[in-house]
Parts: C-alpha cells; structure tokens; sequence
C-alpha cells in the first residue's frame, strides 16, 4: 500500500529586497527554524508585486501567497509599502468575493534585522494555510 | 450567378445588444447586405437550427457569434456554427469574456437557481418547482437544456477566430471589421479586433493630472465636472484598465466607464490591474506615528465606500479573468470540454 503523503502547502512568497529579504538572510545566518513550504522571489520593493502576480500564483498551483515588506515609513522608494498595502487590502476583498479565505494571502512588515520575526511570520503563514488544506482552481480558468 | 459570401449573427446567453449595435449600422446595413449574404440571425429573421445543419462545412464566410455560454444549447450552437463557418468571430464582451451572464460565477449554479425560482421575494413557487429537463403537456414533451455548472466564453468551447470587444461593440467598429473581412487582407488568427490597443484614458480628452483620491466616490453622490478626469473626481472609471476604441462615449456623457471592452492588449485580468492603479493613487492621509494596525485600519476605512469591488472590476471579464470566478465550485459539470 501506499501511504497518503500529508498536504504540505505551497506558499509563494515576494519579499522586497531592502528589508526583508534581507531579514531572511539574518534569519539562515542565525539558523532560525522554519518551514521550507514558502518559494522565495526577490523583489526590488513590496510595491512592485503587481496583483495579477497573486492570482496567476494561486491559478497556478499555490494555496497561498505572502507579500513581506518594510515597515511603513522605512520603504526604500518612500512609499512603496504603502501602495502594498492599498492593493493588498482591495484584493483582500475581491479574493473574498472569489472565494479565496483570506489566510491565504498575506502582508506583513519584516526589517532587515528581524530574522526571529521572518521564521516567526513564515511559520504562522505555513500553520494557516495547512489547517486550511489546499486550494483548489478549476483547472479551466488557468490561462 | 456568383454567391455572395454568407453571413450570420447568433446570440447565445445575451440581452439583444449585440444585434441592435449591428442595426446601428443605419445605412450601412445595406451595404452590408449588398457584399453579404446575410442569412441567419434568430433575433431578425426566421432562418432555422435544420437550415444550418443542412449547409456544407464552412458554408458560411463569418459568423459574428455573440453572448456567453451558459446551457447546453449555447455550446451545441458554437460547435455546429464553428464547424459551418470558416471565421468564427467572439462578438460583443459575452462571447470574449463572459460579461454579465459570468457574474453568476460568484455563486453556485444551485445558489443561482433557488435565488430565481425560490428565495426571491417576487416570485411565488408553494412547490418549489426549479424548471429543468422534461416536461409532459398534453402537446407533447418540452425538453429545457441543461444549464453548465459555470458561464463559460466562447474559446473556452471551441476554436475562435477573432475577437471583438465591447457591451455591445461600437457600431463604427463592427463596420471597420465588415470593411476588414471583405478587404480580404486578415489580421493574424486569435487577434482582438474591432478596437485600439490602448487604454480608454487615450480615447477620453478629460484634463487628466496628479491622481490623489481622498476619498471613492459613486455617481449618485455628486455631479461631476464635466472637464476633469472622473478618476481624479473619486469616481471609480475604470478606463485606466480598459480597451480602447470605443471612442469613450461613457466619459463624453459624464459617467465613468465600466470597463467593457475589457483589459487592454496583452493584460490577462482586468480587475488585477484595477487593484494595482487604485492601490497607487488612494490618498488616506497622514499616517506619522500610527502603528501597522491603525494605518491598516485606515485603509479598510478609506475601501468600505464600494460595496462590490469584484463584481465592478469582473463586470464584463469574469468568464476569461485568472481565476474565472469563485474557486471550489469548479467546472465540474462542464463535461462537453473539448479545448
């Protein structure tokens, strides 16, 4: 027989270059556990993660997706994180409508030094979206 | 006697508006009738489904096909006029993206049911009766086709040469496309036709600069200056995210535009583009010493003015959109898929 492998999510993450992908290196440097579910992309600010970057990630195979970036007021573009979280709160409500819950897609704030919070937050993000179990797309809506 | 080329306009899930930008032709209509054989159009004239099974394939030059495809019905059209016709054109926004009809697909095919035939206060149904598959008379059998789990768009169905956009198509733009087709010098297969490339933003000649928005703003709050950007106004116009071509008549008559022609050349979802533009221009204030929850706060504030952000930004593009409508309820009795 064989077994029935356990769900583990597939979580795509955009961290912004400045902060916190760099709070994912200190995190490695310090060798902070945390789950290996999330799929890095390196992006020059949180404010470049275009919305259709989100959808077309969860058409194509991913139960969730989170968007880290740097604390508002410490965006390397000044306000690159402000418009992150415009579009994130506005898509919070269509992905509602959608039917997507919203522990799926997540903002959040990690700094350069805050490696401890990046395994802490990835880790949380992990958790929710494994008690949710994985999401499912018509396969037909995929372009 | 050398045969006109033929011509046929079929409506599948759609309201008439398709066929009634084709009568806006006004005169042109005759010209239309002068270099086509224009032979079936349920809406205008009394041509049969047996007359059209009874042509040779690829009998008839083009076929405008307009409205989504929401029962059985709508997809054994598309497939008999797709095998009858050598261009098969997704005419008008039902048939490129699924439009109005689409909106269903927030819902389930049962929740949309019970909401008609059941829940709705107007409608009086003791027996609870959902009208479906076949029913005796004393005349005989009447068989109502079965509706698909989901709306779908017409290349969803079958292979689709050409599209052209718009709630219903501006007349100016069916004519280009007829002068198109009989010039015989086609575009590309699976082109968009009918329309720019561009954003309604280049059709509209409102003073447009810095776009600040203290606040969204819906149209029967306030009248609008008829000179200024209606985004610049608060108003959600969405020809930031919209095809041009159509000329802008919506901003013309002050009223902002709903987005129609659907996202421009080489955008896949319309509505994520909306996001992304509102998402850079909202203006919710000073935001120097709050913390991260009370700036959050403030723009959950700042969005609760519109009540249906989804079904504004999917109005027309639901079908064809990344995620099609609402996840978990599935294509799953779309059995005739044949992509």
């Amino acid at each position: 027989m064989i077994p029935v492998k356990a769900f583990e999510p597939k979580i795509i993450g955009f961290l912004c270059n400045w902060c916190s992908y760099a709070g994912a290196d200190k995190a490695g440097g310090a060798q902070e556990a945390y789950p290996p579910n999330v799929q890095v992309i390196r992006v020059m600010c949180s404010g470049r993660v275009d919305p259709q970057f989100i959808l077309s990630s969860l058409a194509n195979g991913a139960d969730g997706v989170i968007v880290l970036a740097c604390h508002p007021g410490d965006c390397h573009y000044k306000e690159g994180n402000c418009r992150a979280l415009q579009r994130h709160s506005m898509l919070l409500l269509l992905l509602e409508q959608l039917g997507i819950e919203k522990e799926r897609y997540r903002l959040d704030y990690v700094s350069a030094g805050e490696g401890e919070k990046f395994a802490q937050v990835i880790t949380e993000m992990v958790e929710s979206v494994r008690a949710l179990g994985p999401l499912s797309v018509a396969q037909e809506s995929i372009d | 006697m050398h045969q006109k080329p033929k011509l046929a306009v079929y409506w599948a899930a759609s309201c008439g508006g398709c066929e009634i930008a084709v009568v806006n032709l006004h005169e042109k209509i005759l010209d239309v009738d002068a270099a086509l054989d224009f032979m079936f159009c349920p809406c205008l004239m009394d041509t049969k489904k047996k007359d059209i099974e009874a042509l040779p394939d690829r009998a008839i030059a083009v076929t405008l096909f307009n409205g989504a495809l929401r029962t059985e019905e709508n997809v054994e059209m598309a497939h008999l006029l797709r095998k009858k016709s050598q261009i098969l054109i997704a005419f008008g926004s039902c048939a490129k993206g699924g439009c109005i009809p689409a909106l269903a697909n927030f819902t389930t095919k049962e929740e949309l049911l019970n909401s008609v035939y059941r829940d709705n206060p107007s409608v009086d149904n003791p027996a609870a009766i959902i009208p479906s598959g076949t029913t005796t008379f004393p005349e005989g059998d009447m068989h109502l086709p079965a509706l698909l789990g989901r709306v779908r768009h017409l290349a969803q169905e079958v292979d689709v040469d050409y599209y052209i956009p718009g709630c219903p198509p501006e007349s100016h733009q069916i004519w280009n496309v007829i002068e198109t087709i009989l010039s015989g010098d086609l575009p590309p297969k699976g082109r968009t036709i009918g329309c720019g490339t561009l954003t309604v933003c280049d059709d509209c000649d409102r003073t447009k600069e810095e776009k600040r928005i203290p606040a969204f703003r819906r149209t029967y709050e306030f009248y609008p200056d008829p000179k200024t950007c209606l985004l610049e106004q608060g108003l959600l116009c969405m020809g930031i995210a919209t095809r041009n071509g159509c000329g802008a008549p919506c901003t013309k008559a002050n009223m902002p535009c709903t987005g129609c022609y659907g996202a421009p050349e080489g955008i896949p979802d319309q509505g994520a583009k909306m996001v992304a533009a509102l998402g850079s221009i909202m203006d919710i204030g000073d935001t120097t010493g709050l913390s991260e929850e009370a700036i959050a706060g403030k723009v959950d504030e700042f969005l609760k003015t519109i009540p249906d952000y989804a079904g504004l930004f999917y109005k027309y593009s639901l079908a064809s959109s990344t995620l099609g409508g609402r996840v978990g309820m599935g294509g799953e009795q779309n059995g005739t898929h044949h992509n």
